[in-house]
């Protein structure tokens, strides 16, 4: 299945909208968007993940290397998420400790 | 007791068809399983797929990778064989724990820890001629048979 995904500005952070599934297949090609969008100075993203139909490890890695290059380049990387079998996967592994998850779009830009 | 067996060239761009199968077999063939749990399992199989590919990759072979699904009356089991150049699951690092800030630096290696925790039953068996990992998940009692 492809990968789309669409990239808008709102005050001052990406938000990056995924549409599809993440494995091992399709998350080199979201890396390589999102490498993209923080080389070209769009540090402070927000990764919306309502629309992703399927995640695994390989998407969890994806998500953990730009966090870590998001935050080298003086960003953050937050993520909007309320699909329990999503979220669940980020429990699971612990990085709901590093990365916090979101329940709307509005929460991610404010932090709240 | 039905066997639904799929046989893919061992590359990532069939994961998507295995999702499916799996979904459409264990969905229809073990109605009694929730979705919380079919879809547990399809992440289980998806990472244990990966690592199949991986492994043929690692030895220049397309494949094939066989997915087998044996749903009995109190389990679904998803075998997943390949011929590829094998790998020991003891040696997989052990991740640091969740609180710890250095489990930051782990962005690969994640598949094992989840096959682990979504299955109820997983299994490693290497052989010479590649591995076969097991998974398995139970079904309710209630609806079992």
């Amino acid at each position: 299945m492809e990968l789309r995904t669409e990239v808008s500005e709102i005050e001052g952070w990406t938000v990056v909208t995924v549409h599809g599934e993440i494995d091992v297949a399709t998350s080199p090609s979201l890396r390589e968007r999102l490498i993209d969008l923080v080389n070209d100075g769009s540090a402070r993203l927000v990764l919306d993940l309502e629309a992703v139909d399927f995640l695994d490890s390989t998407g969890l890695g994806t998500i953990v290397s730009i966090l870590k290059r998001a935050r080298t380049h003086g960003g953050d990387l937050r993520l909007v998420c309320t699909e329990a079998r999503i979220r669940r996967l980020f429990e699971i592994t612990g990085l709901d400790n590093a990365v916090p998850l979101h329940a709307s779009l509005d929460d991610a830009i404010s932090g709240g | 007791m039905a066997v639904v067996e799929l046989e893919i060239p061992a590359r990532s761009a069939y994961l998507s068809l295995v999702r499916l199968v799996v979904d459409a077999a264990v969905g229809s063939l073990a109605p009694g399983l929730s979705q919380a749990r079919l879809d547990d399992l399809k992440i289980a199989v998806t990472e244990a797929c990966s690592n199949a590919i991986e492994a043929h990759e690692g030895n220049w072979s397309e494949g094939p990778v066989i997915v087998r699904c044996t749903i009995g009356d109190d389990e679904v089991r998803v075998e997943v064989i390949d011929r590829g150049s094998g790998f020991d699951p003891d040696d997989v690092e052990a991740l640091p724990a969740v609180t710890d800030p250095r489990r930051l630096r782990h962005e690969s290696g994640l598949g094992i820890a989840l096959m682990r925790t979504l299955a109820d039953e997983v299994s490693f068996t290497p052989s010479a001629d590649g591995t076969r990992v097991s998974l398995v998940v139970r079904r309710p009692q209630s609806t079992a048979g």
